[in-house]
């Protein structure tokens, strides 16, 4: 037999029970791999390594194990390098047929196979899982079992459409596949995707005790085994597709409508999907989303790379317990660390506490790891935290003298090395290191609302910052599972800054007369995941109202309507009324859809996001992000930025540059100088 | 003598129980005074020696509280910690346990209190009912079962509440309300002195918090966002007039022992850190005090709420003091009968020359000085918690008159009482 690179054979005895074991190591002779990935030539291996167990005595195996020798996981799904590296839909195609091959070959063994999963188990590794006769599953809180391929505009492909429907019906798959959520073991076993939760530690006793019964395979429950009858079939697709359509347009989004076709029609197997039906892999492939969604994939490590290294950060002192102090702080306690909040007084404190409680059950659902992240988190009114906690993040109101005075008072008590951070949005950091003993300690660190939800949090650099300040904090948010941005000190930063423009026109529009509906509707078109004025609402006027008056730039206009709303107190979704009436937290549209349909959105959206992408060429050549991909990849994590579309600047790129700057000419004729293309559109 | 100094304390708002169990376990309670407590030291919580908690009836899913206590508030690890249990003076007991271990060069820096959630005290099956249950679980086929199951009545589901069996002597069979009547009976303390007792107890709590006389408290936020800041059994209309109102709840019709004029079943938490003088040198420490003795004495467990008596007396003998050299007295009120009771023995020829062996009355002590703050019959009474509440008060009220000398004590079911000798720095 060949070689092996990335798996390692190893063959038991009689006396225990002629196991073989195979254990996934990704190039394992210089360990170069932290983590298991499927590349064609892992695959190969696989293959040869079913080749060989299958014509070399199998009388004298009794099972294989396949287990994973990497300490984070069993395995993370293909190989996204070798992904991106392929030159045409061909490649693509192959690789899928081989995929599909050596886990046909897994699942047609002689002998009962088992997977042993700990850690992640992704993509490719849930499909090897699947074409084991039996799964067993580590109960550890990082193991988790999922098929995300859909996150990037692909189907799960190496027969997970197929053999996942099959185990668990097609109801649960579908809902696993369509969103690429992951399961934990207690949820996995639930639905029938693994036979045994055991810990880790007892895999090796498992395996055996669980191979020398070898008992039926797990089959679905009947009401799950219905939903794969030719007849039932029809009716679980259709309603799946009603539901991915509230989600996600088929025009920018095919993969799910891809992945339900592929199980309704092709067996869950590519290999039956003619080349030019759109649920092929030819067709996903040459998608412009999927390129775009990948590039999204890899901007995200791109990102978390930014924050490796450690923070040195153990305990947050945040201040200021309003909706972000008091969600900043909880979002730290949720992530294990220590976290006093301080605020003026308890009642300004204890709403914080209780959306921390909502979030912690919600988020851990085990009582004592509800305790314990309660016990993380202590209301702060004396301030005591300050002469022990590693960071400091103030949250307060958004005034420079306030804030100033603050920074005053609390430096002093402060330990050497702690990092003083602020979550301004808007406030240059230079106009707030002026009285500091040591201005190289203060960063921003600018997190997004709602901020369970907002994946980027901006790293805010000053002329002043230290070089490990900026890593440092960089580090501390990677460590609570956010993606680190790190942005010069200017107005709005990155992503308020773009966003303003858009949202301001947006408004303008709307004050000319174009109903708040259409103006959405427009904006959902594009692909923005919520339209720019319901998005306001939703923000809050007073703090949009705040940000854009920062923001606006002499000479342009001004939206009037929302000063006068915030002024009668309207201030959106939190007070019920802004641009529109909210009940029960759902928006009171009056149905558009019927003039909508007869309008062309195209103009109205190409004059709502040409400010943001002319802004954000702007903040390229003035080098508040380090390129164009971490501008990307900014304003997609920061605002849901159409991300099917990859960015303002991706966006720019494949609309073509001349195109929209006649556009841009246009607009500028029309509406004014606003429209100005900025100098940065040479460079791009 | 070598000193045990206190360095700092704190205690929950004192919540009165409910008809439902409240919004914090005792574990919950213990976590949230004395995280604040940890934030504002100089040293880190993993730096103790030793945790000491003292709870009387601590909930099933916390056993050693003390240790569950600990590893909440991010003690670590590797600092030991344990439960002590001695009914109403558990905090106390608590207390003087990390004084031992203190002064015999074992711990240096201990934290010590007690914390109770009584509204949490579990229902219990009775005896029948776990005997049919035992029954119900041997019974393996279908005809055992059906056996067994006929055997059911609905009586057995009748639950034992285990705080009334908590508060009944189980020696002689009394509960705590019908000792107090005892003790009253013994001194002539008739009901209107104990409603007038009662009435100025709930007054001197209200006058001691406008003043900010409870600067211990450290408020709490429970899940739902609500706040406790203050000692939530307090009255502002406890008048003599409307306590006469009440009926006596111990011994039925007759008594003179009401709801109104004993102390509150209550939720609560009170936290020290001690520290050898190694400590406070090592951390440079600004103790609030120190404690310079301690006494356990025992009496008939009929008058047991005479303990501080027992316990007050031979401590001060030994000190050379008298109750006129304390400049603040706590004795925690279990009952207005029995705090009074307690007064009117020292000024008893007979009881001091019969029962504490003295030539004459040990004396009286001014009003103004004992219990200034009010006590247990407003603030009420977490078993666990009190004792140390009373130290951490009497060192306070040192702090804030100049006095010199305090003792605290408390009276203890079973028939004992504990008392501590404390001293401002």
């Amino acid at each position: 037999m060949q070689i092996l690179k990335h798996w390692r054979l190893e063959r038991g005895a009689a006396a225990q029970n002629n196991l073989a074991w195979l254990y996934f190591d990704k190039s394992f002779a210089d360990q170069s791999e932290s983590t298991n990935t499927f590349s064609s030539e892992a695959l190969r291996e696989l293959s040869a390594v079913c080749a060989e167990l299958k014509t070399n005595a199998p009388s004298k195996i009794s099972g294989l194990v396949i287990l994973s020798a990497k300490e984070n996981g069993f395995a993370a799904g293909a190989d996204i390098d070798e992904f991106t590296s392929f030159k045409s839909a061909d490649e693509a195609y192959a690789m899928t047929v081989l995929g599909n091959e050596v886990f046909d070959q897994i699942a047609a063994l002689p002998f009962p196979t088992l997977a042993m999963i700990h850690g992640f188990c992704m993509g490719g590794g849930t499909e090897l899982a699947l074409a084991c006769r039996y799964r067993i599953m580590d109960d550890g809180a990082k193991t988790k079992m999922a098929l995300p391929e859909v996150m990037i505009g692909i189907v799960p492909g190496w027969g997970g459409a197929k053999r996942m429907p099959a185990l668990i019906g097609a109801m649960q798959a579908l809902d696993l596949m369509l969103t690429g959520r992951g399961v934990d073991a207690r949820k996995a076993k639930l639905m029938g995707l693994v036979d045994v939760v055991t810990p880790r530690r007892h895999f090796i006793n498992a395996a055996k005790q669980f191979l020398l019964k070898a008992p039926a395979p797990h089959q679905p429950a009947f009401k799950d085994a219905v939903t794969n009858w030719p007849i039932i079939r029809g009716i679980v697709a259709n309603a799946s597709r009603k539901q991915v359509a509230k989600r996600a347009r088929k025009d920018h989004y095919p993969a799910p409508y891809a992945i339900i076709d592929l199980w309704e029609k092709f067996g869950g197997d590519p290999r039956n999907v003619p080349r030019e039906n759109p649920a092929s892999q030819y067709s996903l492939y040459s998608h412009p989303t999927t390129a775009n969604l990948v590039r999204i994939f890899k901007l995200q490590s791109r990102l978390k790379a930014l924050g490796a290294g450690d923070s040195g950060v153990k305990h947050v002192h945040v201040i200021g317990a309003g909706v972000m102090g008091g969600d900043i702080a909880a979002w730290c306690a949720l992530r294990g660390l220590k976290v006093t909040l301080q605020d003026l007084d308890y009642a300004r404190i204890a709403p914080a506490i209780k959306r921390a409680a909502e979030m912690f059950k919600k988020r851990l659902k085990l009582p004592h790891l509800v305790q314990a992240a309660m016990d993380r988190l202590m209301p702060d009114v004396k301030g005591d935290g300050v002469a022990h906690c590693d960071l400091v993040i103030e949250a307060i109101v958004e005034n420079a003298d306030i804030k100033k005075k603050l920074y005053a008072q609390i430096e002093p008590r402060m330990k050497l090395d702690a990092i003083l951070a602020s979550n301004t949005s808007s406030i240059p950091l230079q106009e707030l290191s002026g009285g500091l003993a040591r201005p190289e300690r203060l960063v921003g660190i600018h997190f997004f609302n709602p901020v369970a939800q907002m994946m980027l949090v901006e790293i805010v650099e000053s002329p002043q910052t230290s070089a490990d300040v900026m890593k440092r904090a960089q580090a501390f948010v990677k460590k609570i599972d956010k993606l680190p941005l790190p942005v010069k000190s200017a107005p709005g930063f990155l992503v308020n800054r773009i966003l303003t423009p858009y949202m301001t026109e947006a408004q303008i529009m709307l004050e000319s007369g174009i109903p708040a509906e259409t103006i959405d509707a427009a904006a959902k078109e594009f692909g923005m995941p919520m339209g720019p004025i319901e998005l306001a609402d939703v923000v809050g006027l007073d703090v949009g109202l705040a940000v854009g008056t920062e923001l606006h730039k002499a000479g342009n206009p001004q939206p009037k309507k929302i000063q006068e709303l915030v002024a009668a107190k309207k201030l959106g979704k939190k007070s019920g009324e802004g641009f529109y009436k909210w009940i029960n937290g759902k928006p009171q549209k009056t149905d558009a859809s019927s003039s909508v349909s007869t309008i062309d959105l195209a103009p109205l959206w190409m004059r709502m996001t040409l400010p943001a992408v002319n802004e954000a060429v702007a903040c390229v050549r003035e080098g508040i992000v380090a390129d164009v991909d971490l501008c990307d990849a900014g304003v997609i994590f920061g605002t849901g930025f159409a991300p099917h579309r990859g960015g303002p600047i991706n966006y720019l790129r494949a609309s073509g540059k001349e195109k929209l700057l006649a556009e841009m000419k246009a607009l500028e004729q029309a509406h004014g100088p606003r429209f100005k293309a900025d100098a940065g559109w040479d460079n791009i | 003598m070598k000193k045990v100094y206190v360095v700092d304390g704190a205690r929950t708002p004192f919540l009165k129980a409910k008809s439902k169990p409240g919004p914090f376990s005792g574990g919950d309670l213990a976590v949230g005074c004395g995280r604040p407590l940890l934030a504002r030291q100089r040293f880190a919580p993993t730096e103790f020696d030793e945790v000491i908690i003292g709870a009387a009836m601590p909930s099933a899913d916390e056993a050693n509280i003390g240790r569950v206590v600990s590893l909440r508030l991010g003690c670590g690890d590797k600092v030991p910690a344990w439960t002590v249990m001695r009914n109403c003076a558990s905090g106390m007991q608590a207390l003087d346990s990390a004084c031992m271990n203190i002064l015999a060069g074992k711990s240096n820096l201990v934290l010590a209190g007690g914390t109770d959630a009584m509204s949490h005290a579990p229902l219990l099956f009775g005896p029948q009912m776990v005997n049919w249950l035992a029954d119900w679980y041997g019974a393996k086929s279908f005809g055992q079962r059906t056996g067994v199951a006929v055997q059911f009545r609905l009586a057995y589901l009748a639950p034992v509440i285990a705080i009334l069996k908590g508060l009944t002597d189980p020696i002689v069979k009394l509960s705590m309300g019908q000792t107090a009547e005892i003790v009253a009976e013994r001194f002539g303390i008739t009901r209107q002195m104990m409603d007038a007792f009662a009435a100025d107890s709930h007054l001197r709590v209200l006058a001691g918090c406008a003043a900010g006389h409870f600067s211990e408290i450290e408020p709490l936020i429970d899940s739902l966002g609500n706040i406790y800041t203050s000692d939530d059994g307090v009255r502002t209309d406890s008048t003599p007039d409307r306590l006469a109102k009440l009926r006596p709840v111990f011994d039925k019709v007759y008594g003179n022992v009401t709801a109104g004029n004993s102390s509150q079943v209550t939720d609560g938490a009170a936290m020290l850190i001690l520290a050898s003088e190694e400590a406070v040198a090592r951390h440079n420490l600004q103790p609030i005090g120190a404690i310079i003795d301690s006494q356990w004495s025992a009496l008939d467990p009929s008058e047991m709420g005479l303990g501080p008596v027992h316990a007050i007396t031979p401590m001060l003998v030994r000190h050379g003091m008298s109750l006129q050299d304390l400049d603040a007295l706590e004795i925690n009120e279990a009952f207005a009968a029995q705090a009074l009771g307690c007064l009117a023995a020292w000024e008893s020829t007979s009881y001091c020359t019969e029962k504490l062996g003295l030539d004459r009355p040990f004396g009286s002590i001014d009003r103004e000085k004992f219990n200034v703050d009010g006590g247990a019959i407003a603030i009420g009474h977490p078993i666990g918690a009190s004792g140390a509440r009373v130290v951490l008060h009497a060192l306070k009220t040192l702090q804030r008159t100049g006095g010199k000398h305090a003792a605290a004590s408390l009276c203890i079911g079973g028939g004992q009482g504990g008392a501590m000798l404390l001293e401002r720095l």
